[in-house]
């Protein structure tokens, strides 16, 4: 048991004391590792509780730490107040229909979705989903052109130019242009997707390939000579020189770039969401600022701190998936 | 027949102050299982030869033909070692000669015919035991060991070697010296190597091949080695006979090649020079790439007129 317990890291010395293992050197130990981010935070909360106080708004005082945290749990009974009314409307129609097949067997029986609105819980989910698919849109259009320039120096000058004008582009500059082409273009009676995602998918996707784009390239180009050689000596074809040399050289470079992109696809999405009404964390944020209670300020900034978490646990999965596929286990990771 | 034949090899790179001629007329006949080195002081173009013979260099002027047939890329008859041993550091020691052997053997071995040609050729420089090792988990001689079973692997008429054990300690060199004699007196391979080393050159070669200095550089002497083989280095030290090709290379090196000072080309200055001079690191080669296509222009012409004469 004490051993399984020693493989987590921040475990160890608290296993440690109670194995009687050293422990005034363990407790400096949780001292460091622990007790001074905690004082980080403390003092952190402190001010954000004192400096709220004295921010007076149109709608009441600037939430602190505690507003904040009534805020969430106000979010969560919301969520599952709304659950509940969901379940109790599929109970409602169930029991409608069963009583009009009991009344006449070939009666038809209609199953309508429920329409309620999107809790917090269920727009932090959209917009996962969204940004999600908009960064492995923008991965699998970046990668391999990242590949193909870094490659061929001509294909890179020729594209260099438009990568660095695209680049700065704002998510809010693209935005208007990408909801009329996509409204224009996605027409279908059956639309497998909302309009709404395909926006932000798109908007998502346009501003975070170059981060990628330009590491895989420079990780291409930068293949060192030798191995070059080695896979000229070996007259590799293109495809197996790609497939065994280029893209393993380059797989810390293109990590490098993706976890860039996916950070910078995470900031656009709440903004384009915000700007464009679609579903997600940003209309949530847009909504309460509209809505403009005593409350939205506190709900907003629960939503700011879920962003700022969500966005830091997307960056960790992606470094766990480096860890895996990288042979590069040299290379700091953090 | 000659089994090697690197005829009137110059060649130029394209330089922003002008062409620079790095090799001007080396003429080079090898036989078959000959041991070569190439010695010279750094800079002088050893690589360029080399890196001709391998195909990645394109001669301005003349070329290289291999058993009647002419080298215009590269090819894994003509294996390369190279100084920093370029192995793949994603792949195992096995996956770094499979790559080799896969590549080679492709519809020639079966499976099991390869798995057993890849350990063999481990088992040849002595490194089983670490099939399943990265590169980075091996040191810089077992490295240089694996560089070498991969280029035995790939059945090579001819084994390019540049600067092999240049970067190993004194004593993981003598070693791997002995077993590149051992292996190249089993399979009797041709072999080129690059070296700077002038103990190892007497010991290991058949003839020593000695360059002048560049710009424009090209084969200034050949020494032949007729020691008998197989070659012990201790009993060799107190030799007369390898003592005195010893003497003949440093007095080459020192006396009628002495390095010229840096980016001059005169040779006045007469400050006497140590051996550690030749151990320094050898200069970067410009590179030739670009002018590729007009350089392959040019030999083809030369080659038609070297017909004609001939004829």
């Amino acid at each position: 048991m004490s051993a399984m317990l020693l493989k987590i890291s921040w475990l160890e010395p608290f296993v440690k004391i109670a194995q009687g293992d050293r422990p005034i050197e363990q407790l400096m130990l949780i001292l460091r590792t622990m007790g001074i981010p905690m004082i980080g935070l403390i003092t952190f909360l402190f001010v954000w509780h004192i400096g709220a106080q004295n921010i007076n708004t149109s709608l009441g005082t600037f939430p602190g730490p505690a507003q904040v945290y009534e805020q969430s749990i106000n979010l969560i009974a919301d969520h599952k107040a709304e659950r509940a009314k969901e379940v109790a409307f599929y109970e409602r129609q169930d029991v409608r229909n069963a009583k009009k097949i009991a009344k006449n067997p070939d009666a038809e029986i209609k199953i309508r979705s429920y329409t309620g609105q999107p809790t917090f819980f269920d727009q932090i989910v959209t917009s996962l989903i969204t940004v999600l698919a908009g960064f492995a849109f923008a991965s699998i259009i970046a990668i391999p052109l990242g590949i193909m320039i870094g490659l061929n120096a001509t294909l890179y000058s020729a594209i260099n130019p438009l990568i660095q004008i695209f680049k700065p582009v704002s998510p809010l500059a693209w935005l208007p242009l990408v909801t009329m082409v996509v409204s224009a273009v996605y027409t279908s009676d059956d639309p497998l997707f909302a309009k709404s995602f395909i926006t932000s998918l798109i908007t998502v996707s346009l501003c975070s390939l170059w981060p990628t784009l330009l590491n895989t390239a420079v990780g291409v180009s930068s293949i060192s000579k030798d191995l070059q050689n080695v896979s000229q000596v070996l007259r590799l074809s293109f495809l197996t020189h790609v497939t065994k040399i280029v893209i393993p050289a380059s797989i810390p470079a293109v990590f490098t770039g993706l976890r860039l992109s996916l950070g910078i696809a995470w900031m656009v999405l709440i903004a384009a969401e915000m700007l464009a009404q679609n579903p997600g964390l940003g209309k949530f944020v847009w909504d309460e600022f509209q809505n403009g209670s005593s409350n939205s300020l506190g709900r907003i900034m629960v939503a700011v701190l879920a962003i700022g978490l969500i966005g830091f646990l997307l960056d960790r999965l992606m470094l766990m998936i480096q860890r895996k596929v990288s042979w590069d286990k040299s290379s700091a990771l953090r | 027949m000659v089994h090697l034949d690197i005829s009137d090899v110059s060649i130029e790179f394209p330089t922003s102050k002008g062409p620079y001629k790095a090799l001007d007329g080396v003429n080079l006949k090898i036989k078959q299982g000959e041991f070569i080195s190439l010695i010279g002081h750094s800079g002088c173009g050893k690589s360029t030869v080399l890196n001709i013979v391998a195909g990645l260099y394109q001669a301005t002027r003349g070329g290289v033909v291999l058993d009647g047939k002419e080298v215009d890329e590269p090819g894994p008859e003509r294996a390369v070692v190279f100084q920093n041993h370029s192995l793949l550091p994603w792949l195992s020691v096995y996956q770094n000669v499979e790559l080799a052997v896969k590549q080679v053997f492709k519809g020639k071995k079966t499976k099991a015919e390869m798995k057993a040609w890849i350990e063999h050729n481990l088992e040849l420089v002595h490194m089983t035991h670490a099939l399943d090792k990265r590169p980075d988990e091996i040191s810089g001689g077992m490295k240089q060991r694996v560089g070498i079973a991969r280029a035995l692997a790939m059945e090579p008429t001819v084994m390019l070697m540049d600067e092999p054990f240049g970067a190993l300690d004194a004593l993981t060199r003598a070693h791997l010296q002995d077993s590149l004699m051992e292996i190249q007196s089993d399979l009797n391979n041709t072999v080129i190597m690059i070296t700077h080393d002038v103990d190892e050159a007497v010991l290991l070669s058949d003839r020593i091949v000695m360059m002048t200095n560049g710009p424009a550089a090209t084969v200034g002497d050949i020494l032949d080695i007729e020691l008998p083989r197989p070659r012990n280095r201790i009993q060799l030290a107190d030799d007369p006979q390898y003592n005195h090709y010893r003497h003949e290379v440093l007095s080459f090196l020192y006396e009628k090649q002495r390095k010229p000072e840096e980016h001059t080309v005169a040779k006045s200055e007469s400050k006497p020079e140590s051996a550690q001079l030749l151990q320094e690191p050898k200069d970067k080669e410009p590179k030739g790439k670009e002018s590729k296509d007009k350089d392959a222009d040019n030999k083809v012409e030369h080659k038609a007129k070297d017909l004609t004469e001939a004829a």
